[in-house]
């Protein structure tokens, strides 16, 4: 158990101009469960790396515990990971798998024969233990990279995109379990993701990362109620915050060709602005109900039901171009495209963004 | 054999008779028909390898005067060890027999030892001039033997190591080193990166990471390898003929006395230089086909 600092990690791959990270700190507390997000080349494995040991950072600092680790090779870190790969030894059993790394610093065969049937028994690998990887599917080998992590009683767990190659199904059952594993080891945990998913649902706090940097820290449902800036509303959330151009004058906001006054924290604006607001945000009504008179006439493009829910693609007509906003209906909402729906943007589910920065205005 | 030459229709496809009647059987009769040509010419190619073998074995294990009769016998009917005998009896063979084996495995040592770590260097990291480098380890064989034996024989004489078996052991360890090099390089990139980190993060320098985690999952290409120098250095005359006089291999010993010798004995010599070379390809096909079961992955 220990907690981790990351101070100024800059890392530019040789051969390339972008910097991977840039200027990256983070902290981590002891047992903390941190996930990094964000899209491919966003940098965030390569800061699991510089974390690993397996990459070194050109400039920053990383401590562990107070010990600073930043050029210490990954077996003096005391560390240990479950790749995106499984990268399991095919040549060694099962059992042999998951002692490798108790095996490595001269553990006891008893002390290791115990943790082995500890972990196997944990990951339901006790039939398994005497096979070859070969011999396993894909979840099965996956659980024998998470058993081989969690024998060695690390300081930190690293995951590197660990559950991106098992089958959706599989997928969402084993994020469930591996979150009991981590939570009832304590472990101090950094799992890197591409999937908004597993970050939402495994994370103590989720860091977003786009270019190097990272954009949003903060615990799962903040940064999806929200988000900084325009990308981590773009990047969380099936389907993605909807964004919709907008002017403030006068104390009067204007949304889609709809006035109403601004909230106080917009009092002062002037000029354009982007409205943010999640699909299930936005409240939907037929065109002929009565309570939803308040609201913006939309026309339905496409309706996809998808059980729980009928996500509608609607277009608002006013303003240049028509603008597209994604709501999510109750399952029981009935509509075919062509048709007109109101839609009531409520003023507590609206973000607002600087239409240069792209920066939240928050309160 | 069968089994492996399945080409993929799992073996309860085909139509039971109280299937349709009216199902077209003409690809079903294709495929049969192709699948026993491919049988036929497995059998040719096997036949066309293992006969001569089987003759010359036939005949080395022939009395000299069955050997002579007419018309010959080619199944085993009267086997005696009479012409074996006699020829492993004669003098130098069974010390260059010796010799044989010591430059055989020796060369296989040196350039395992030289080689594994070059192709690891390859395989794993960009380097300036890797490219050329691997065109240069090519350049080795394109010089005839010969052009290099008799510089390489003036060079042994004054550095006195001529006529013995290091000096062939070296000429063969070089010559065999490209190959050493390329193909166990071709091996070790087929070995996750992924695989080496993880062994690294679980507690393992990167010469243990080698040893425990690459190197076994090479060994496959590592066992090629080594048939590969083994074979060559087995069968290697001319080199081996110039670089020394008394403490000749196999080969070229029989090269020399044999050339003057009754038909019978060739016949002996030729499977006694084969009969090792087998062996040793027949025990490291173990690690050839590999052991977990699986290709790397």
């Amino acid at each position: 158990m220990a907690e981790i600092r990351m101070e100024g990690l800059v890392k530019t791959y040789p051969g390339g101009t972008e910097r991977a990270t840039d200027d990256v700190s983070l902290d981590v507390a002891d047992g903390e469960f941190v996930v990094l997000l964000g899209p491919s080349g966003c940098g965030k494995t390569t800061l699991l790396r510089m974390l690993a040991g397996l990459e070194f950072p050109d400039a920053g600092k990383i401590t562990i515990g107070g010990e600073d680790v930043t050029y210490r090779a990954p077996q003096d870190r005391n560390l240990s990971m479950v790749f995106q790969s499984y990268a399991v030894f095919p040549h060694r059993t099962v059992r042999a798998n998951i002692g490798f790394g108790l095996a490595m610093r001269k553990v006891p065969a008893a002390q290791i024969a115990q943790k082995v049937a500890w972990a196997a028994e944990l990951l339901q690998l006790t039939p398994y233990l005497d096979r070859y990887p070969a011999k396993l599917s894909g979840g099965q080998r996956q659980r024998v990279a998470v058993a081989r992590a969690i024998v060695m009683d690390a300081d930190v767990l690293l995951m590197d995109e660990p559950l991106s190659n098992l089958d959706a199904l599989l997928r969402l059952s084993f994020r469930a379990e591996l979150k009991k594993i981590v939570q009832d080891l304590g472990t101090t945990t950094v799992y890197v993701t591409h999937d908004q998913g597993e970050a939402l649902s495994l994370g103590d706090r989720v860091a977003v990362m786009r270019t190097g940097r990272i954009v949003q820290l903060g615990d799962p449902l903040e940064v999806y109620d929200r988000p900084a800036d325009t990308f981590v509303g773009g990047f969380l959330g099936s389907p993605p915050m909807n964004f919709l151009p907008a002017t403030v004058h006068d104390g009067q906001l204007s949304v889609a060709g709809h006035a109403r006054p601004a909230p106080a924290h917009l009092q002062g604006h002037s000029g354009d602005l982007v409205v943010g607001v999640r699909a299930e945000h936005i409240g939907i009504s037929g065109i002929n109900d009565t309570d939803g008179t308040n609201g913006i006439e939309a026309r339905v493009d496409v309706v996809e039901p998808t059980g729980s829910a009928v996500l509608l693609t609607t277009s608002v007509g006013a303003g240049p171009g028509p603008a597209v906003l994604k709501v999510s209906a109750p399952p029981t909402f009935r509509a075919r495209p062509g048709d007109t729906v109101r839609l009531d943007l409520a003023p507590d589910a609206l973000r607002y963004y600087d239409a240069e920065t792209q920066l939240a205005l928050e309160p | 054999m069968t089994k492996s030459l399945d080409t993929g229709v799992p073996a309860g496809t085909e139509p039971t008779a109280s299937g349709p009647a009216d199902v077209d059987r003409a690809p079903l009769r294709r495929h049969r028909r192709n699948r026993a040509l491919i049988q036929l010419g497995c059998i040719a190619v096997t036949l066309f390898m293992a006969l001569p073998l089987y003759l010359v074995a036939l005949a080395a294990f022939t009395s000299r005067s069955a050997l002579d009769r007419f018309p010959l016998s080619l199944l085993p009917t009267d086997l005696s060890t009479e012409t074996i005998g006699r020829f492993l009896a004669s003098t130098g063979i069974l010390a260059s027999l010796g010799n044989s084996l010591i430059v055989g495995f020796g060369a296989l040592v040196l350039s395992t030892v030289v080689g594994v770590p070059a192709a690891y260097a390859l395989a794993r990291y960009a380097f300036r001039g890797k490219d050329s480098y691997q065109l240069f380890l090519l350049f080795t064989r394109a010089l005839p033997i010969v052009v290099l034996s008799v510089p390489l024989a003036q060079l042994f004489l004054s550095a006195g190591i001529y006529d013995t078996t290091y000096a062939v052991i070296l000429l063969h360890g070089a010559l065999a080193l490209p190959t050493t090099i390329l193909i166990t390089a071709s091996v070790f990139v087929s070995v996750p990166v992924d695989v080496e980190e993880a062994a690294r993060v679980f507690g393992c320098t990167p010469a243990q990471a080698f040893r425990h985690v690459v190197a076994p999952m090479a060994l496959p290409g590592i066992a090629a390898a080594s048939i590969f120098t083994f074979v060559l250095s087995w069968n290697e005359v001319l080199g081996a003929s110039i670089l020394t006089l008394n403490r000749r291999t196999l080969p070229a010993q029989v090269l020399t006395s044999l050339n003057e010798s009754p038909l019978a004995y060739r016949f002996a010599g030729g499977f006694a230089l084969v009969v090792p070379a087998l062996l040793f390809i027949a025990v490291m096909r173990r690690w050839l086909t590999n052991m977990w079961g699986t290709t790397i992955r």
